[in-house]
C-alpha cells in the first residue's frame, strides 16, 4: 500500500457510497474521453523507500566535484553552517507550513520574518526589507523593474563587473519589460568607472564587492544619479566589515543570501535579499511581516501591505511573486542569531585574512599576478599566461576554482577566480600554492 | 510576541568560530578607511540554549501539515515524505557548487535530466526547463516564451492581449503584466466554466494567448477544454496552463493532450515537496514543439551516459535563474516520482478527487455550494446566508484544531471557502472536519459572537491586520538602546 495515502478499500467504498458513485473512475467522467484515451503512462513502477534512497544516493556519488576543495565562489560561497541552523530548520512546524495567510496559527513564521527583516535592515543600512525573493539575481531584476516603475526611464546602467550569471537573469527580465541595459566600464583597479548618466536612466546597479571581489566605493554615486535609483547588489557577509549601502544613499539593496546559513545546494534554493527606503515601501515586491496587536492587546504579527501583492492587486501588483524562499530566510535568521554581530564579523575577517594571505602568495609566484589593484574582500581574479593549465594543475591537487569562461563575459582576459572562506584551512592554502608552483606556470 | 532580540545579553554567542591569526586591525586595513563599517549591525547576542528554545517556541506557534489538516485550496498541502529530507541533506547534493565544470557534476546533471524526462512524460509535452523557482516564476517564464515566439514571428506589435478567465489565480494577471501584455478577463458561465460565447468574442488577431487553470479554481474541470484550445490556436494564440491543480488528474490525463503549449508544474504542490512557510518551491515549465527553441539556457543534454550543458540556442529567452533552479527541491520531487510510479500517480489523483467530492457532498446540506457538480481535487463553499462572515468561520475552525481553507478566493464566489483536502488525509480526519464545519454553522446561527471573536484557542486572539498598515512597524526600531 502507498505509504502516503491512508485510504483503505473500505474507506474508498464508504466515500463513494456517500456520493452514490459506482467506482473511482466515475470521479473522472468530466475529463473529455478523448483526453483520457490519449493518456500514456511513463512505464514507471513504484519503488520502496530503501531502493529510492539507494538510487538517489548513487546519483549523488556520480558527482566527482563533491571531493574537491571549493576555492570557487562566483556568487555562492562555501561558508560554515553551525549545526543549530539545520536543527531549527528541521522543525516541521516551520517547513510543512505555507505562507502565513492565517496569522493566528502562523505566529512562528511571522515572528521570524519580522526578526529577519530587522536583521537585513541592520546589515544593509536600509529602512524596510521584504521577507525574501527567490535569489539574488531575480531580486536584482525586480529592483530594476521597481526603479522603472518609480522614476520612469528605460535605461538600467550595469557595470561589466557584475556577476555574469546574475547579469543574464537581469537581461532576461529587462527584455521582458522593454528596459535597456547600458554598460558601465571598470578601471585598472577593477572598480566601476561611471562617466555619465545618460538621459532616461532609471537605475545604476553596483555589485558590492563586485564579480572580481573588488570593493566598490559608493561615495557620490547617488548624487550623480539624482532621481534614478542606486541599486546595490551586496554580499551580506561582506557588510559585516564594509560600510553598508544605506549609508551611501542606496535606494534598494539586494543580494544573494545563500551565504547566510544555506548550503551551496548546486545553486538552489537560494535566498534573494531585498531592502529599500520607507518611501518606496508601497512599490516593493514580496511579503512583509508587520507588527500589530490581537483583540486582547497582545503584540503579534501579520502580513502587511498585501494590497501591493498579486492575490489582491492582480495585474497592477508590484510583482507576481507569491512563493518565495521563506525557509532559506529562516536559515539566515537563525544563522545571524547564532553568530551575532561579533561572529558575523569574525566570519568576514577570517575569510579576508585567508583570502589575502593566499593572494599575496600567488602574486609572489613567477608568472602569476592579481588582475586588479583595487581593494578586495574574500575573492580575487588571478591572471597568468595559460589559465587553463593552472586550473588543471589545481584540479590535480583536488582544488576547484572559478574557471576562466565564467569571468570571460566581464571582458577580463586569461583569468580564473579564487574565493576563500573561513572553511579553508592554512594547509589547503599551502596545497593551492604548491599546485600552482608545480604545474601551473607558463 | 517575544523576538530573538528580547533574549540574550551582550557578548553571548551561539556558535564558536576559529580565531584570527593576526590582529583584527591588520585585516581591516585591507579595506580603505572610508569604506569600513562604522556602526555594528544590531544582531541578536544569544547563547545556543537560548537560541534553540526561542525557535522551538516559535515553531510551536505554527501550524503545519505535520500538525494537522491543512485544506488550503489551490496549495495542495499534502504530506511531505520524510525520506526526501534525508536525501536533500546528502553532502554530494547539498554541498555541490553549481559552477563546477560539467564533468565534475554528472550526478546532479543526471538527476535534473531524469526529472525533466519524467515531467515531460507527465505533461505529455516535448520540452522542459527546470529553472523557474516557483509557480509564478514559471508563469513569468511562460509569458517570456510567448513574447519571444511572437517576436520571432513578427507578431509582437499586433498580439498584445492575454485572455484570462475571471476565476484565475492572481499570479496569472501579474505575470502577464510583467511582460507588458494587456490582460483581458473572460467571464465564467453558470456551470463555473469558461463562457464559450464570451471566449469567441474575445479571441482575435490581437490575442497572444490564453492562461487557463485546469481544473479551474472552482475545482471544476473545463469540459470544453479541447474546444477552448482549438479556438485559441485557430485565432493564432498560445495556450498557457497553470499547473497548480495537477493533483486533480495526474496519471490520468496530460495537458499536452488538451492542447497546452506551456504548462508549469508546482513541485511543492503536486510533487509533495514542503512549502517551507512560503517557499522555496519549484516551477518547472513544459512546452510544446513550437516553443522548444525559446526555452532558457543552458539545456541539459544527454550524450550516451554523459550529460552536458548546451548554451548555443540563439532563440532562447536567456536565463531565468542564475544556476539550474531549485535543485534540492527537485531531488525531493524525483524521489516522489520514483516512489509512486504510474500506479501511485493514479492513486494520488483518485484519493484527492475522492476526498474533495466526499467533503462537498457531506457539506452541501449545511453550506451553499455555488457550483454543486462533480469537482476535482478542490471545491468552493460559500458562507453566504449565515449571520457571520467567512473570515469568522475560518477563525473558528482554528479552535477546532484545523487550518482554515483558502478564503475569499476565487473572487467570483462571494464569501468563498476554497477547500482542498489532498489524498493524504485519513477518512476519520475528513469526517471530523465535516463535523466541525457543521457545528460551526450551528454556532453561527445561535452564537455568532463566538465566531466573530474567534479564535479562542490559538497562540493569539484575532489580530488587527488593518493596524499593521495604518501604523506600520516592519522591523524592530530599538527605541530604547539595546540592553
Amino acid at each position: 500500500m502507498n505509504p502516503y495515502i491512508p485510504h483503505t478499500p473500505a474507506d474508498v467504498r464508504a466515500m463513494l457510497d456517500a456520493m452514490g458513485l459506482p467506482d473511482v473512475d466515475a470521479l473522472f467522467a468530466d475529463i473529455p474521453a478523448e483526453v483520457r484515451r490519449r493518456h500514456r503512462p511513463l512505464g514507471l513502477p513504484g519503488r520502496d523507500e530503501l531502493s529510492v534512497h539507494r538510487y538517489l544516493a548513487g546519483l549523488a556519488d556520480r558527482s566527482s566535484g563533491q571531493e574537491l576543495i571549493p576555492f570557487l565562489g562566483g556568487g555562492l560561497y562555501d561558508h560554515f553552517v553551525p549545526a543549530v541552523v539545520r536543527e531549527v530548520l528541521s522543525r516541521s512546524e516551520f517547513y510543512t507550513a505555507y505562507t502565513p495567510y492565517q496569522p493566528e496559527v502562523s505566529q512562528g513564521t511571522l515572528t521570524w520574518m519580522f526578526e529577519y527583516q530587522t536583521m537585513i535592515c541592520e546589515l544593509t543600512g536600509m529602512e524596510v526589507a521584504n521577507a525574501s525573493m527567490y535569489d539574488g539575481a531575480t531580486a536584482l531584476a525586480e529592483a530594476a523593474l521597481m526603479a522603472h516603475r518609480t522614476v520612469g526611464g528605460k535605461v538600467v546602467l550595469v557595470p561589466r563587473s557584475l556577476n555574469p550569471g546574475v547579469r543574464q537573469v537581469l537581461a532576461t527580465y529587462a527584455w521582458g519589460a522593454d528596459l535597456r541595459l547600458g554598460d558601465v566600464p571598470y578601471g585598472e583597479d577593477g572598480r566601476l568607472a561611471l562617466a555619465e548618466v545618460p538621459e532616461g536612466t532609471c537605475a545604476l546597479i553596483v555589485q558590492q564587492p563586485n564579480a572580481f571581489g573588488v570593493i566598490e566605493d559608493l561615495t557620490g554615486l547617488k548624487d550623480a544619479l539624482g532621481q534614478a535609483f542606486l541599486i546595490v547588489y551586496a554580499n551580506p557577509i561582506a557588510l559585516a566589515v564594509i560600510e553598508p549601502p544605506g549609508a551611501f544613499g542606496a535606494d534598494v539593496v539586494v543580494g544573494e543570501g545563500q551565504v547566510l546559513g544555506n548550503p551551496l545546494s548546486f545553486g538552489g534554493p537560494l535566498l534573494g535579499l531585498f531592502a529599500t527606503r520607507r518611501e518606496h515601501l508601497r512599490r516593493m515586491p514580496g511579503r512583509v511581516s508587520g507588527q500589530t496587536v490581537d483583540a486582547a492587546g497582545k503584540v503579534g504579527y501579520v502580513m502587511a501591505f498585501q494590497t501591493r501583492e498579486q492575490h489582491i492587486r492582480r495585474e497592477r501588483a508590484t510583482s507576481n511573486i507569491c512563493t518565495n524562499s521563506a525557509l532559506c530566510a529562516l536559515a539566515a535568521t537563525v544563522y545571524l542569531s547564532a553568530l551575532g554581530p561579533d561572529g558575523l564579523r569574525r566570519v568576514a575577517l577570517l575569510s579576508m585574512e585567508r583570502a589575502h594571505a593566499l593572494a599575496d602568495r600567488i602574486a609572489a609566484l613567477p608568472g602569476f599576478r592579481l588582475a586588479f589593484s583595487g581593494p578586495f574582500f574574500h575573492e580575487f581574479a588571478v591572471q597568468c599566461k595559460r589559465p587553463a593549465t593552472a586550473v588543471a594543475a589545481l584540479r590535480r591537487a583536488g582544488i576547484a576554482v572559478l574557471p576562466p569562461q565564467f569571468l570571460a563575459p566581464t571582458g577580463i582576459k586569461e583569468a580564473f577566480g579564487v574565493a576563500v572562506t573561513e572553511k579553508r584551512t592554512w594547509e589547503e592554502l599551502d596545497r593551492f600554492v604548491e599546485a600552482l608552483r608545480g604545474g601551473g606556470r607558463k | 510576541m517575544t523576538t530573538i532580540y528580547d533574549r540574550g545579553a551582550p557578548g553571548r554567542q551561539a556558535a564558536a568560530l576559529p580565531s584570527l591569526a593576526r590582529p583584527e586591525q591588520e585585516i581591516l586595513a585591507y579595506i580603505p578607511a572610508g569604506l569600513r563599517r562604522r556602526e555594528r549591525p544590531r544582531l541578536p547576542e544569544v547563547s545556543q540554549p537560548e537560541l534553540v528554545r526561542h525557535y522551538t517556541h516559535l515553531s510551536r506557534l505554527n501550524y503545519g501539515v505535520d500538525t494537522g489538516f491543512y485544506p488550503l485550496g489551490s496549495c495542495t498541502m499534502k504530506h511531505n515524505p520524510k525520506l526526501h529530507e534525508d536525501l536533500a541533506r546528502l553532502p554530494a547534493f547539498a554541498g555541490l557548487h553549481p559552477l563546477l565544470p560539467e564533468e565534475e557534476v554528472q550526478g546532479a546533471l543526471a538527476l535534473l535530466w531524469e526529472l525533466g524526462e519524467y515531467l515531460k512524460g507527465i505533461a505529455g509535452m516535448p520540452g522542459i526547463t527546470l529553472q523557474p523557482a516557483a509557480g509564478a516564476h514559471g508563469e513569468l517564464t511562460g509569458m517570456l516564451l510567448i513574447k519571444r515566439y511572437l517576436e520571432d514571428r513578427g507578431e509582437l506589435g499586433t498580439r498584445t492581449k492575454i485572455l484570462l478567465p475571471d476565476s484565475a489565480h492572481g499570479t496569472n494577471p501579474a505575470s502577464a503584466a510583467m511582460v507588458g501584455f494587456q490582460v483581458v478577463a473572460v467571464p465564467s458561465d453558470g456551470r463555473g466554466m469558461v463562457d464559450m460565447a464570451a471566449l469567441r468574442t474575445a479571441l482575435g488577431k490581437d490575442v497572444a494567448g490564453i492562461m487557463l487553470t485546469v481544473p479551474n479554481t472552482l475545482g471544476i474541470f473545463e469540459e470544453d477544454i479541447l474546444e477552448i484550445t482549438r479556438l485559441a490556436h485557430e485565432a493564432g494564440g498560445l495556450c498557457y496552463f497553470d499547473g497548480a491543480n495537477l493533483n486533480a488528474y495526474i496519471g490520468r490525463a496530460r495537458p499536452g493532450d488538451m492542447g497546452a503549449d506551456i504548462f508549469h508544474f508546482n513541485l511543492h504542490k503536486t510533487f509533495s515537496t514542503p512549502h517551507g512557510g512560503g517557499g522555496p518551491g519549484a516551477g518547472p515549465v513544459a512546452v510544446s514543439e513550437a516553443l522548444v527553441p525559446y526555452l532558457p539556457v543552458p539545456e541539459i543534454v544527454r550524450e550516451g551516459d554523459r550529460f552536458r550543458l548546451r548554451w548555443d540556442k540563439p532563440k532562447s529567452i536567456g536565463r531565468v535563474h542564475p544556476y539550474f533552479g531549485n535543485f534540492l527541491v527537485m531531488v525531493k520531487a524525483l524521489a516522489y516520482i520514483l516512489t509512486l510510479g504510474d500506479e501511485g500517480f493514479r492513486e494520488v489523483s483518485a484519493g484527492a478527487v475522492l476526498a474533495a467530492n466526499y467533503l462537498r457532498v457531506r457539506l452541501r446540506g449545511t453550506y451553499k455550494v455555488p457550483y454543486d457538480r462533480l469537482c476535482k481535487h478542490e471545491f468552493v463553499l460559500s458562507g453566504e446566508g449565515l449571520p457571520v462572515r467567512t473570515l469568522d468561520i475560518a477563525k473558528r475552525l482554528i479552535d477546532y484544531g484545523f487550518h482554515p481553507p483558502t478564503i475569499y478566493f476565487p473572487l467570483i464566489v462571494k464569501e468563498a471557502l476554497m477547500i482542498e483536502p489532498t489524498e493524504t488525509e485519513p477518512k476519520e480526519v475528513l469526517d471530523a472536519f465535516c463535523e466541525a464545519l457543521v457545528g460551526i454553522a450551528g454556532e453561527a446561527r445561535e452564537r455568532p459572537e463566538l465566531l466573530q471573536r474567534a479564535p479562542h484557542n490559538a497562540p493569539v486572539r484575532r489580530l488587527d491586520e488593518a493596524r499593521a498598515v495604518r501604523e506600520p512597524v516592519l522591523r524592530l526600531l530599538f527605541d530604547s538602546p539595546q540592553a
